[in-house]
């Protein structure tokens, strides 16, 4: 019985790779970079940049949650499926946002 | 009349002793089954419970819209009556009608696996559904809901005095069930095929239901998000969706209808994987287009995200926004036809039969066109702001729901039912309860087109006199459709010890799991199998029949 | 073997060849059990990212409505707290990945300090965000019936609005607050619950975890819960600018 489950069809969505462990030099790294961008959006809130406030407030939180994304939950180590898994999160995300504000930022067009 | 019908001969064959039913006994041994196919029967048979009750108060709608008075319940009770068959009947009926059935039984067996992916997760789904559901009846008994199914605020928020917040935590609670029953099928699919089975030899029923999956689980958590922010504002009061504190309940119809939408994908896509495996098979012929058809349902999946707005046309979003939508709308139209047409090309030159199950995918393509077309009108939005908020909504949905949906989970049941208890159903009496549901369905739902398009409003207990006529139509409808939903659960339960020795493969249908005994054993296959034909191979099959002659069951 | 030769009788469910216990029977291998929990898991974290999108689009919308009433709502948080409580969390997050580091090579020591790390600073992120609740309580900044609009129309009488140098709002635009702390509680509320669930996981694994368990290589649960915190930690991320740093340099 062992022998027919050792070869399997590539394309039957057994991915079987080595599990890559990400070390703590990298989590260092990682968590020092967290820290740089949390002082920095901080620092960010205090400067006045009008309608780039809150423009570089999410870019800052984006490359964060990034980072966390990639390295801290090892996605820049793991399968396309995966990766692509997040990429539809995301994508949903941004629909569900966008084409909500959609209706909104037009409710006002051709009323002033 | 021809069949494809095969059975064993029924003086010696027996049903085989070990299988899942069998297997082991007592109550425990099904309350903490983790086996796919036990879960799957302890869903239908709740779903079946709440499926009449849902009935049970459709019933009472049309007796009280009999006459243009309302004279059988108060206008405050009625809208309770309609409410709860609508939470019952989306919550605890369709969303889970196939998927947490036919689904649960038939995925990993038509992929080669022996369960799902996570057992303990799958059970814990039922209990979730369990739980949603004893709330909702809590709410009912305790004096109901008067919002509607779709809970609008502020109506839900601050004018309804009822049990909304025992409601929508149920539905909270149902939702999980939904989630996790999607979580299960898309990890299943993708990570627990058997060798060999690639995504394009998987059934269609599969496809379906992956796609059906995925909007499960991302549409799910904002319905939960959104029910949660309507308890929040009932309780201490914050201010979302409330107007006078500055909140926008137009709001809450797009988080609302984000899930909602999707969601009528969610209960007919699987019932769409199920006409195709009925199709293919009373046609003896692959079906046409495969890979549209399987790409169709991933298309309606995402399509199905971009169009939610046009529930909201008359709502107060904006002209553009109204224009978006409805152009998006359009697009769904497009998958949807795909698989019409493929259906259509494949019983072109097939050798046809007429079983029950056909009967019922037949019912499906024919009402399920209707309700798609219909809803091309509703989703112009020229037409749309005449025709919403009439009974032509209400007819466009029921043809998509009870017309399409329900047709397919009936054919469904009947083209599986074999294979879950081992048993047939009585050919004859199927047939004819199938021919009464389509006569009956449409003499219900047909008059209320006519109702809507002549300016009928949906939700009022009362009615002016000139709209009597259609109605007492429908009523009687009713009482036919009634009738037609009877039988089966009369004759389904009677073929449990009556019915004929169904053997393995009585519909001599290709697919895993008409290669498996039936009732197939607990770990669905004694070895895993390696899979080299391609799907829906009927000519591989007619071969194989002339090697071998007969089916042991 | 052909496809269809599948044996339609039962026979023995044999399992000869080894496997670890942990290995459920119908997984073909580890390799195939432990990818397949991460990838359950991910599609529930997809689960939750919807869940708190929701509110994100509140947020995005009312927060454009009703700019003022947000600026002043935010200046009544404290940035103090709030940047210190993401420093918590954000180390959290990395002793939580040494954990899953220290699953990974076995390390037993290592895993324990690590989870037991992570308990520590959940659970001081959770008092902090107490401390911030019930200030919120006695100002009567928490919407409902007992909400109060002073400190928005009348600054001078609040602490906090006078050292941001809030200018008094009109009473239309200062009732809107109540929507920005709606959201405030309804986000943050959520966060924390999840922070709680987290907790009590983490309570449960390390409790394990001392006993000697996730040595054996059985690491799933302990990396799948790593995920959620993670993700826990990236919402976070994003309600902290939202949140608390609404234009402060007015």
């Amino acid at each position: 019985m062992s022998e027919e489950f050792q070869n399997h069809d590539p394309n039957s969505g057994h991915t079987e790779t080595e599990q890559h462990i990400v070390g703590p030099a990298t989590y260092g790294i990682i968590f020092a970079a967290l820290l740089v961008g949390t002082a920095l959006t901080i620092g960010a809130s205090y400067l006045e940049m009008g309608a780039w406030n809150p423009v570089v407030a999410i870019l800052i939180a984006c490359i964060k949650a990034t980072l966390v994304v990639l390295f801290f939950m090892h996605i820049k180590y793991s399968s396309k499926l995966m990766k692509l898994t997040v990429g539809a999160g995301l994508f949903t995300f941004l629909i569900l946002v966008g084409m909500s504000l959609s209706d909104y930022i037009s409710r006002a067009w051709g009323q002033w | 009349m021809s069949t494809i019908v095969s059975l064993p001969d029924q003086s010696t064959a027996r049903v085989p002793k070990r299988n899942y039913l069998t297997n082991e006994n007592g109550l425990l041994s099904w309350l903490l089954t983790g086996d796919h196919k036990r879960i799957a029967i302890l869903y239908l048979i709740s779903i079946t419970f709440f499926f009449f009750i849902g009935g049970a108060l459709a019933g009472v709608i049309r007796l009280e819209l009999l006459t243009p008075q309302s004279d059988l319940m108060a206008a405050d009770t009625y809208n309770k009556v309609f409410t709860m068959h609508g939470v019952v009947m989306i919550f605890l009926f369709l969303v889970p009608s196939v998927p947490a059935t036919l689904g649960n039984f038939l995925i990993p067996i038509m992929i080669g696996a022996k369960d799902l992916a996570f057992p303990k997760i799958n059970l814990l789904s039922w209990y979730l559904y369990l739980a949603g559901g004893a709330m909702t009846l809590a709410a009912m008994i305790t004096g109901g809901v008067d919002t509607g199914w779709t809970f609008t605020t502020p109506m839900s928020t601050h004018f309804s005095n009822t049990n909304v917040i025992t409601t929508g935590l149920a539905i909270f609670v149902a939702g999980f069930s939904s989630i996790f029953t999607g979580l299960n099928f898309i990890v299943t699919v993708h990570r627990m095929r058997a060798p060999g089975m690639t995504w394009f030899k998987l059934p269609l029923f599969v496809w379906a239901h992956y796609a059906a999956s995925i909007l499960m689980v991302l549409g799910t958590p904002v319905l939960a998000i959104t029910l949660v922010l309507v308890v929040l504002e009932r309780t201490i009061g914050i201010g979302v969706f409330d107007p006078t504190k500055g909140g926008d309940p137009i709001l809450f119809q797009h988080l609302f209808w984000f899930y909602s939408h999707p969601a009528v994908y969610i209960m007919i896509l699987p019932g769409m994987g199920v006409i195709s495996e009925v199709i293919s098979t009373f046609s003896r012929k692959r079906v046409f287009g495969y890979t549209a058809v399987a790409f169709s349902s991933v298309a309606i999946a995402v399509f199905g995200f971009f169009v939610w707005a046009h529930h909201m046309f008359i709502m107060g979003v904006s002209n553009y926004a109204v224009l978006v939508f409805s152009l998006l709308t359009m697009l769904v139209a497009v998958p949807s036809a795909i698989k019409i047409f493929n259906w259509a090309f494949t019983l072109y030159k097939g050798s046809i039969t007429f079983e029950t199950p056909m009967l019922y995918a037949f019912g499906f393509m024919g009402l399920f066109t209707i309700g798609g077309l219909t809803g091309v009108f509703l989703g112009t939005s020229g037409t749309d702001i005449h025709l919403t908020e009439t009974y032509f909504i209400v007819a466009h949905f029921h043809f998509v729901m009870v017309g399409g949906m329900l047709m397919a989970f009936l054919s469904g049941i009947h083209f599986w039912w074999p294979k879950m208890t081992g048993r047939m159903y009585p050919e004859k009496i199927s047939q004819l309860a199938a021919v009464v549901t389509f006569i009956g369905f449409n003499f219900t739902f047909f008059p209320q087109f006519l109702l809507g398009m002549l300016g009928m409003p949906r939700r009022y207990a009362a009615y002016p006199a000139e709209f009597q006529v259609l109605n007492v139509f429908s009523t009687a409808g009713a009482s036919i459709l009634g009738v037609g939903y009877l039988l089966p659960m009369i004759y389904l339960v009677w073929s449990l010890k009556y019915g004929a020795i169904a053997g393995a493969n009585p519909w001599q249908a290709t697919g895993l799991e008409w290669q498996i005994q039936s009732p197939p054993l607990t770990e669905n296959f004694t070895t895993i199998p390696v899979v080299t034909q391609d799907v829906y191979d009927y000519e591989w099959l007619e071969r194989q029949k002339e090697h071998e002659v007969t089916h042991v069951g | 073997m052909d496809s269809h030769a599948v044996a339609t009788t039962a026979d023995a469910h044999g399992h000869e060849h080894d496997h670890p216990a942990y290995l459920r029977h119908h997984f073909v291998s580890y390799e195939q059990q432990t990818e397949t929990a991460s990838f359950g898991m991910w599609l529930f974290l997809l689960t939750e990212i919807m869940f708190f999108g929701g509110l994100f689009t509140a947020y995005l919308i009312y927060r454009n409505w009703y700019y003022p009433a947000f600026v002043a709502g935010s200046h009544q948080l404290s940035i103090t707290l709030g940047s210190f409580n993401t420093l918590l969390l954000i180390t959290s997050s990395f002793t939580m990945a040494m954990g899953v580091w220290s699953a990974e090579t076995k390390r037993h020591k290592g895993l324990v300090w690590s989870l037991i790390a992570t308990l520590i600073l959940g659970i001081g992120f959770l008092g902090i965000k107490t401390v911030e609740y019930k200030e919120k309580w006695e100002k009567h900044h928490i919407p409902g019936d007992t909400f109060s609009v002073q400190s928005f129309v009348n600054p001078s009488s609040d602490a906090e609005a006078k050292a941001a140098g809030d200018k008094p709002m009109g009473l239309d635009m200062a009732r809107k607050t109540e929507v920005y702390f709606s959201l405030y509680f309804a986000m943050t509320g959520m966060h924390a619950l999840h922070m709680i669930i987290g907790i009590a996981l983490l309570c449960g694994m390390l409790f394990k975890a001392v006993r000697g368990g996730y040595m054996d290589g059985n690491i799933a649960f302990v990396e799948n819960f790593g995920l959620y915190w993670h993700f826990v930690d990236i919402v976070w991320i994003f309600l902290f600018p939202l949140l608390y740093l609404i234009s402060r340099h007015q």
